[in-house]
């Protein structure tokens, strides 16, 4: 990144850590994320408001799974496969686990070899991890299909127990899985930018008109990483409690 | 490339966090796959998630790499949401008592 000289000229004193650092960051002019580009510190704030928005969720799951009367479904059958003539509990929901977890792997590598200029590594990388993305949204589907049609689940009513099940399971991972299709959406659009070399030339992007930096890789990874993060909380909360 | 903003680290580390997530991940599954019950199967289950959360934070976020006042700024405000865990947990029990005490068929 070749950064403008005046970022350079602005920070010219060495920082010092710790709580004085953060008081001395956060009183500075202009900055109060020293070291972090603009967009990350946005994408940050963003995630933590994204981060509210799943806590309200699963924290709703929470309150009505405390409170009904009716017992509630054992997700670990209702989410078992039938596999070479016996129940594997929860085998689908694990897969889903393992590709996610695989796509921040590979989202990670590419954030690296993208800072190394290493466009072609960053663009395949970035593409194998949207193709794990659609993967998951794809798997999500067969498991929607498999709980609505065969099994007869609703947002107001299921055939196992309490009718809360339907309406949370739906809410939430409804929520996350439009977050991962915008996520490959925005990852396609990103790797291909890379591909171009955008930003090697540092060509302004179509819609903000900002100057495209290596940085664009890393808070679309940030994202991406986020959106793990969130099923890890779902996959213990709702699919192993 | 004197002046990077960016994080630049081993690709070895990411390949070690990948390994330990999946391996956890596993963990976490064989907690249900062998039927663990009550205050172990939940201890486990909450165990396994805070590990899993904090390398994908620490590691592939990169926050452990970055200044105290942006690793702060965005992890403190979460733990809030631990009162409202609170909140709801006392809200909740009150709701399945009059529940249990008005509505509860006759058993």
């Amino acid at each position: 990144m070749a950064q403008p000289a005046a970022t350079q000229t602005v920070e010219p004193l060495a920082r010092t850590d710790g709580w004085q650092g953060i008081v001395s960051d956060w009183t500075s002019d202009q900055r109060a994320f020293k070291n972090v580009p603009w967009g990350k510190a946005m994408m940050w704030i963003f995630l933590l408001s994204d981060t509210f928005i799943f806590s309200i969720f699963l924290l709703s799951y929470m309150t009505v799974r405390m409170s009904t009367t009716v017992p509630w479904p054992n997700p670990s059958e209702i989410f078992a496969l039938h596999i070479g003539g016996s129940d594997v509990p929860l085998i689908l929901i694990a897969i889903m686990t393992f590709v996610l977890i695989s796509s921040s792997g590979t989202m990670a590598m590419a954030v690296n070899f993208g800072y190394r200029r290493d466009r072609v590594k960053c663009t395949v990388l970035m593409l194998v991890t949207a193709a794990f993305g659609a993967t998951f949204v794809g798997m999500q589907a067969f498991e929607w299909t498999k709980l609505i049609v065969d099994e007869g689940v609703r947002p107001w009513g299921n055939p196992f127990g309490a009718a809360q099940f339907g309406s949370t399971f739906f809410m939430i991972t409804g929520f996350h899985g439009t977050h991962v299709s915008f996520g490959v959406l925005f990852l396609i659009i990103i790797a291909r930018k890379v591909w171009r070399g955008d930003f090697d030339r540092a060509t302004p992007g179509f819609f903000t008109s900002r100057k495209g930096h290596y940085e664009a890789v890393e808070i679309m990874g940030l994202y991406w990483h986020f959106v793990d993060l969130v099923w890890v909380f779902i996959f213990a909360f709702f699919y192993l409690w | 490339m004197a002046h990077v903003e960016g994080q630049q680290h081993p690709i070895a580390i990411y390949l070690w966090v990948w390994g330990l997530l999946f391996v956890f991940s596993a963990f976490s599954y064989l907690v249900d796959y062998f039927n663990l019950e009550g205050m172990l199967r939940w201890s486990l289950i909450l165990l396994f998630m805070v590990i899993k959360a904090g390398l994908i934070v620490a590691v592939f976020m990169h926050m452990r790499w970055e200044r105290l006042a942006l690793m702060y700024a965005i992890l403190v405000p979460p733990v809030l949401v631990l009162v409202f865990v609170g909140l709801m947990t006392f809200e909740s029990d009150y709701t399945a008592l009059t529940r249990d005490i008005f509505f509860a068929p006759e058993s």
